[in-house]
């Protein structure tokens, strides 16, 4: 990644934690922000207890239960014992170890990378990490942010340090803009679908062009948050008066003089005009439309418009077998068009969708409709505070008075580590991040959407958008 | 981790090929939140049989396993070297080892030595013959050693330099980082004061 003309935003970044290079060996870099949650981190903390160490840097960590929590009855003890033992085995490690944690009924209690931004830790320029791959959320901030195993847990605790090999740069320039009603998300499926999930393997990149620019940050935090899901090492956004609008004032910003010089350092975050990237991705975004899964991996997919693909289409032949084997899964027939795929469970929640521009959108959708008689809508805020928030925004009724279940924040469906799981063979429209076999529950179907699909398809039972609505009921909308 | 030099310890043969992690430490023992105690899952569907070989007193208390070729294979669970240091072995000896598995096995102090196939067979006769025998692993000569008089076993085995090196001085890889302290507190000290903090300690 060294070149003798400018260097690219991660170079940058990268380039100012390295604690150690030396030939032959990773770069030893230095570790801005660690986030844990209960899941990767117990062997972690038993590993410095046996070895007798402790955590070099508590003030550059932070603890949040997510994974497990149940979403409704918060209050009471969790009544899976794995999750909870879970959950105890973390809340008495950060006792002892001194770390900050935001528990189960906390109000700072969220999904992790919900979390992060929404104090204002996560900020331009640093490197954040986490035992979750998901981590990636907050590139979007213009960090170097990843994902690492049990092992790098213990690492970065012990160390607050991390040997790594520099990977190589990517840009993805996304020209023009998205058109009306198509979103971050179906910018991001359209991409994965381009590039396949092994296309950025090894690689950190940078989204940039014109779409990026005008993107929200949460809407931004979007796209970074599925960049693992094309292989990607890590994504980032160069940072500008957009993020830097989102971070002032929140409770662990800096202020006064600090700001000053932090906004002033962070207006350098951005790759130089004469810097060469590895490898270059040019989309344009004016084309793009909504885009949902078919299969099992967040790959497969197609415009909403479209059809299920016919396997033997495919030119690869490994291609065709994946192929057909995701629609055995899926219980879909090859030449179905997508809007007649019929939808069990609608799920609008994640760390990839589970803001309040979310749930705001999704309410906005909603708003004077029933959801279909035979569907199901989950809506599960990613935080707390996002919960608050939405409560006060009257969106919690708006949901309830169209017959969909309003839950406690964390990570719920996505995964399905706590009681929110799909049966086997229902089938979910989701706004999460993976689609892999599985994932929402044992034999559970699900079809990746942005928020506008999932709330459209609530509403018409199959998978939809908000133009193929009737009109919402008189008087109801806003 | 500890330092290793040279181990002599009980050897077990596991006349046993492709001895995947699934098989070392089922995914039901995965749950667990602890680094230790994963001692009872090793082998767990093996150990039920009474013939199998830690079932039998003489091996018991094994420290050195004698295993077939590519071991390790599979999920890249680390949970499987710490089920067999918990059980109380020091090395695995085998033909062939899967990367994963060395590579963890390096990361947590478990030698991996690898032989020729042969040696591994002769090593199971010696073992086979008077159960509870010992088998030397002397990680500073790389070599290993079993058995004794005409049959007796002398020979080298594989393993990278750096492993090597590391073993041989007890340093894991937070040992070497924390060995670079120096430099990390050099980086500490010129941070930039407005970077966030998650609490003032
Ligand atoms: S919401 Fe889903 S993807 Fe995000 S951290 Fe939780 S489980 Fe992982």
């Amino acid at each position: 990644m060294s070149r003798t003309g400018g260097r690219t935003l991660a170079e940058k970044v990268w380039d100012e934690h390295v604690v150690r290079s030396a030939e032959g060996e990773p770069d030893l870099l230095f570790i801005d922000l660690h986030l844990i949650h209960e899941v990767t981190s117990p062997q972690a903390f038993d590993g410095l207890r046996l070895a007798g160490r402790r955590v070099r840097r508590p003030d550059l960590t932070l603890a949040t239960e997510d994974h497990n929590v149940p979403t409704i009855d918060w209050d009471k003890p969790i009544a899976d014992p794995v999750s909870r033992t879970q959950v105890e085995t973390l809340r008495r490690n950060a006792e002892e170890f001194g770390v900050r944690l935001h528990p189960l009924g906390d109000v700072e209690q969220g999904i992790v990378h919900v979390v992060g931004p929404q104090l204002g830790l996560t900020q331009p320029g640093m490197t954040i990490v986490c035992g979750d791959s998901h981590t990636s959320t907050h590139g979007a901030f213009g960090a170097i942010a990843f994902g690492i195993g049990t092992s790098e847990v213990e690492h970065v605790l012990a160390t607050q340090t991390l040997p790594q090999s520099k990977p190589r740069t990517m840009a993805v320039t996304v020209n023009g803009s998205l058109p009306e009603g198509v979103t971050a998300k179906d910018l991001v499926l359209t991409l994965i679908t381009h590039t396949g999930t092994g296309g950025g393997q090894g690689y950190i990149v940078e989204y940039r062009g014109q779409a990026i620019e005008e993107l929200s940050m949460e809407a931004r935090m979007t796209i970074c948050n599925m960049s693992i899901e094309w292989g990607a090492k890590a994504g980032l956004i160069a940072p500008d008066d957009t993020t830097f609008a989102y971070i002032e004032g929140r409770p662990e910003a800096p202020k006064g003089a600090d700001w000053d010089e932090a906004v002033a350092h962070w207006r350098t975050l951005v790759s130089d005009d004469d810097a060469e990237f590895d490898r270059e991705i040019v989309l344009d975004a004016s084309t793009m439309t909504p885009f949902v899964t078919w299969g099992t991996n967040p790959g497969q997919g197609v415009p909403l418009g479209g059809a299920v693909p016919v396997p033997a289409e495919f030119e690869d032949p490994s291609d065709q077998v994946a192929a057909e084997r995701a629609l055995t899964y899926m219980g879909l027939e090859a030449g179905t068009p997508m809007r007649e795929v019929k939808v069990d469970t609608v799920f609008v929640g994640s760390c990839t969708n589970g803001r309040i521009e979310d749930l705001r959108l999704a309410a906005d959708i909603v708003k004077g409709r029933r959801v279909a008689a035979d569907t199901r809508l989950l809506v599960v805020p990613g935080s707390v505070r996002v919960r608050l928030q939405a409560e006060q925004e009257g969106l919690d009724v708006v949901f309830k008075e169209a017959g969909a279940e309003w839950r406690g924040a964390g990570c719920s469906m996505c995964l399905g580590m706590n009681p929110d799981q799909l049966a086997p063979g229902e089938r979910s429209a989701s706004t999460s991040n993976r689609n892999f076999e599985g994932r929402q529950g044992k034999g559970g179907r699900t079809h990746l959407v942005s928020v506008p699909v999932a709330a459209a398809t609530a509403i018409r039972g199959t998978l939809s958008s908000p133009a193929d609505l009737e009109p919402a009921a008189a008087g109801a909308a806003s | 981790m500890e330092k290793f030099t040279s181990h002599t310890g009980v050897g077990v043969p596991l006349r046993r090929s492709n001895v995947d992690t699934d098989q070392i430490i089922p995914a039901v023992y995965l749950k667990r939140v602890t680094r230790s105690g994963f001692e009872d899952g090793l082998f767990a569907a093996w150990r039920n049989d009474p013939a199998f070989v830690l079932n039998q007193p003489a091996y018991a208390a094994g420290s050195v396993l004698v295993a077939g070729p590519d071991f390790g294979t599979g999920s890249s669970r680390e949970h499987a070297v710490w089920a067999l240091q918990n059980y109380g072995f020091k090395a695995v000896i085998s033909s062939r080892f899967a990367d994963i598995f060395r590579g963890n096995s390096g990361k947590a102090g478990l030698v991996a030595a690898q032989v020729d196939e042969k040696v591994v067979q002769r090593i199971w006769a010696i073992l086979e013959d008077q159960p509870g025998a010992t088998v030397t692993v002397d990680l500073e000569s790389r070599t290993v050693r079993a058995g004794e008089g005409v049959d007796a076993v002398e020979d080298s085995f594989d393993i990278d330099d750096y492993t090597r090196w590391r073993l041989l001085e007890g340093l894991d890889d937070i040992g070497i980082t924390l060995g670079r302290e120096a430099e990390i507190a050099a980086y500490e000290a010129a941070r930039p004061a407005w970077k966030p903090v998650t609490q003032r300690v």
